[in-house]
């Protein structure tokens, strides 16, 4: 089973993608923000990073940069699942080596079979 | 789906409540004059996840308008925008219409759409007064709520509608940069997402891969011809490459795939062999790739998009269907319900150890089975202790609402009034908690209103110019005391007595102590309409607020000292549903009182029992005349004996207010669960309630308060205050 590390600082969110990539068949990792993500990724190997944007002690630019210099995580695709649209902030995660971004409100289906595609 | 959804949705709400009294709490410290940058940075998070949530759960409506709101933040955050009291202003009354609108949301009522667009209107108007917005609100505004990459339905499925069913012969030219993989980006995941459209041909172009010597394994050396039969958009297949149009040459074009159909057949051939030539060629650097250069994939699944509609709309509809009453779900601590859990384990145990003596108990085991026993209600008691704290709740969600309050009604009266909490830690039944807002509101609006005085008053009289108004909770005893404290003028305890002589309400020769005048403001023929004093309301009455705090079990009374300020008290208790009572014996009857409200019980020593005017009895207790109550004159049943000597007297105090009520004998006292008699039955005046007793009968609940007011509408209370001589 594909695994993947959910990250973001707001619990219903975590939730709402905890119970959506359950229901897709994946096994789910969750951490509160970047902190405690790269602690979990320290630890963990994943197939895909969805991370939020926004958040306290380490944003999400920041968590994508620092997975990157983690060898297993060199090649993971890393998504942002975020509400920043803009071309500027799509732009500074891809910069920190995000593979793509997932614009919230986010449809369920759509999430999974993208998912798919990254982590079969 | 849609029945999970709803539940989401309660924490996303409960998220809100919180990230609201963040901003505003955040808001109203910006304030002050030296700007702190992480206060705006969290007060900007909060409404950034507001907005995440809103538009997750596709609350556009709320994210428009919090997102024009988090701009400004953005801007103050930024410095490109002073901290000004206006903006503040602004965006404290955009939160309050924030609030409004997630409330509507919640409770499914329609949205005050114009107040919305007002607010939007006039944040715009301020983001207007800078030319610094336009660059990062225009184009986040309008896509927001829109979709954008892989979540496309709407976009999506317009466009199938657009160009019609007519299948296309689409060939891509993809030339990916050599840092593509760097982002985690592998062509395959583009190529399966193309086949999703209709039916792939992929062939790889290897002519660029190098040999061995200066070869990096990470670059990417490849390019690809894809061709793809197809009823998709161009605008459906760049969106494939959405992630990586900058990191790649990408040429897209189109021929109808009948007239191409020949064509197709002869290129497919050709281009097939091409790559097996050139991959003989750089054999070994092909391998190494982490890539499979040539991919056909049938398309299995021609169009997601139908299904992936209905899901929005499931989602929508179960936010309609969605019935969120306030108080449905609390969030508690896990402690307390691990503790719970935990005491249930231990009574299940004792439960099971005294279940196998039921069997058939030795003599030799009956220590066993005391020892059970004991260690059952120990644990039933602490399991019901258990239980009650889950309800417990910090009572800082009733406090922090007054920083808003202080801060604009200070401002509407002109005055400077500093705020201090303290013991916003104290827990407090959820239920009380719920219904001690309102009363709370009022005392405190008073306190600013009438307690303290204007700067210049304040100057005069050698105080400090700004006045404080201290809100404090803490335990005592087995209740909760909070106070309103201001340091304020103080009550006008002369005023008060004419008034309320005036009104009939005392004696003209009544000979009280200013406490008891002070707590005057209280009594219901106070409040009824323009009372000048410092601390009643403008026709709002504080008889009200004491109603509504003795509909809790508890109480309210006033200390004022002309000058220095006056203190509010409201005492309640720990929980409504459980209480410390005394049992007391009338006739056959047995009634409890609660252990609060009880000041002493005493044997009667007749010659301090007077009856005044052929009907009051009053006792002489320490220097004050008390009236009596005999219990069974208000219920009208039969004691064991009428003579005041032959029963006891137990003193009971409620709203600074005395009575000896006289009872035949104490029982005993115990802990009992309060069942309320509305539910059961109907109201019974000088009732609070009744309990199921350890033997099973059912004893009543005295209501003191009410008992208190009974004895004083019997006898006029200028009567029974005399002191003794």
């Amino acid at each position: 089973m594909a695994r993947i590390l959910a990250v973001d600082d707001s619990p219903s969110m975590r939730r709402m993608v905890n119970f959506t990539l359950k229901n897709g068949g994946f096994d789910v990792l969750e951490a509160e923000d970047g902190v405690q993500a790269f602690e979990v990724a320290q630890r963990e190997s994943v197939d895909l990073v969805l991370t939020d944007i926004n958040m306290p002690r380490m944003d999400g630019f920041e968590l994508i940069a620092k997975l990157r210099t983690l060898p297993n995580y060199k090649f993971v695709p890393i998504l942002t699942l975020t509400t920043e649209s803009s071309a500027e902030k799509k732009a500074k995660a891809k910069a920190a080596g995000a593979t793509g971004w997932i614009v919230k409100p986010f449809d369920t289906e759509q999430l999974i079979s993208v998912i798919n595609r990254l982590v079969c | 789906m849609s029945s999970d959804l709803s539940e989401f949705l309660e924490v996303f709400f409960e998220e809100c409540s919180e990230g609201l009294v963040i901003m505003e709490s955040g808001l109203i410290a910006l304030d002050s004059d030296n700007v702190d940058n992480e206060e705006i940075n969290t007060i900007f998070r909060a409404a950034h996840s507001i907005k995440g949530g809103a538009a997750a759960f596709a609350m556009t409506e709320v994210a428009d308008f919090t997102h024009v709101m988090e701009t400004l933040l953005d801007e103050m955050r930024d410095g490109r925008r002073q901290v000004s009291r206006p903006a503040v202003d602004l965006l404290l009354t955009s939160l309050d219409g924030l609030t409004n609108m997630i409330n509507a949301i919640r409770t499914e009522q329609p949205i005050d759409v114009a107040q919305i667009e007002r607010l939007k209107a006039e944040l715009d108007a301020m983001l207007a007064t800078s030319g610094s917005t336009d660059d990062s609100s225009g184009e986040d505004l309008t896509d927001v709520p829109g979709p954008h990459a892989a979540s496309q339905a709407s976009e999506v499925s317009s466009d199938n509608a657009d160009c019609g069913a007519q299948t296309m012969r689409w060939e891509i030219q993809f030339t990916p940069n050599a840092n593509l993989f760097a982002t985690g980006n592998d062509p395959q995941h583009m190529f399966r997402a193309l086949a999703e459209l209709g039916e792939l041909e992929v062939t790889a172009n290897t002519d660029a891969i190098i040999g061995l010597e200066g070869y990096v394994p990470h670059s990417c050396y490849l390019s690809w011809q894809l061709v793809l039969a197809s009823e998709a958009s161009e605008g459906q297949i760049r969106e494939v490459f959405a992630w990586v149009e900058d990191d790649c040459g990408l040429t897209i074009s189109n021929t109808p795939l009948a007239e191409a159909r020949a064509l197709v057949a002869a290129q497919t051939a050709v281009s097939v062999a091409a790559p097996a030539a050139a991959s003989t060629e750089d054999n070994l650097a092909q391998v190494s790739t982490p890539l499979a250069p040539t991919v056909v994939v049938a398309s299995e699944t021609p169009a997601t998009q139908p299904s992936t509609i209905q899901a929005v709309h499931g989602a929508a509809q179960s936010k309609a269907r969605q019935s969120s009453s306030e108080g449905a779900s609390i969030r508690v601590n896990i402690d307390k319900v691990d503790e719970l859990i935990n005491l249930v384990g231990e009574l299940v145990i004792t439960q099971s150890m005294l279940g196998r003596f039921s069997d058939g108990i030795q003599d030799d085991e009956l220590e066993t089975l005391r020892a059970g026993l004991i260690t059952l209600s120990r644990n039933t008691r602490e399991l019901q202790e258990a239980a009650m704290q889950i309800r417990m709740l910090p009572i800082s969600s009733c406090f922090n609402r007054f920083p808003r309050l202080v801060r604009d009604l200070s401002a509407k009266l002109g005055k400077n009034i500093e705020l201090k909490i303290t013991g916003e830690g104290t827990e407090l039944d959820k239920t009380v908690l719920e219904k001690i807002n309102d009363p709370m509101v009022h005392l405190v609006r008073n306190s600013l209103d009438h307690g303290i005085e204007m700067p210049e008053e304040r100057k005069a009289a050698g105080k400090p110019k700004t006045g404080t108004l201290t809100l404090n909770a803490s335990h005592q005893g087995g209740s909760i005391l909070i106070e309103v404290i201001d340091d304020g003028a103080g009550l006008n305890t002369e005023k008060l007595r004419s008034k309320a002589i005036e009104r009939g309400i005392i004696a003209a020769d009544a000979d009280m102590s200013d406490e008891q005048i002070n707590n005057l403001i209280f009594h219901a023929g106070f409040s009824t309409n323009d009372v000048v004093s410092d601390l009643s309301g403008r026709g709002v009455g504080m008889d009200v607020v004491r109603r509504n705090i003795e509909d809790l079990g508890g109480s309210v009374s006033v200390h004022s000292v002309r000058g220095t300020g006056s203190t509010l008290a409201i005492k309640l208790p720990l929980t409504m549903a459980i209480l410390d009572g005394q049992l007391v014996q009338v006739g056959d009857q047995t009634y409890i009182i609660s252990l609060v409200s009880i000041v002493e019980s005493l044997q009667v020593t007749l010659d301090k029992a007077n009856v005044i005017a052929g009907t009051s009895e009053v006792y002489q207790f320490r220097n004050e005349f008390l009236p009596v109550l005999r219990l069974h004159e208000v219920f009208n049943i039969i004691p064991n004996s009428t003579d005041l000597d032959k029963g006891l007297l137990v003193v009971v105090e409620a709203n600074g207010g005395r009575v000896g009520v006289f009872v035949d004998d104490l029982l005993g006292q115990q802990q009992v669960v309060i069942k309320s008699l509305e539910t059961n039955f109907r109201q019974v005046d000088c009732l609070a309630g009744a309990t199921i007793l350890g033997d099973g009968t059912v004893a009543l609940i005295l209501d003191i308060p009410g008992l208190v007011r009974h004895s004083h509408s019997r006898s006029p209370i200028a009567a029974s205050r005399q002191q003794a001589a």
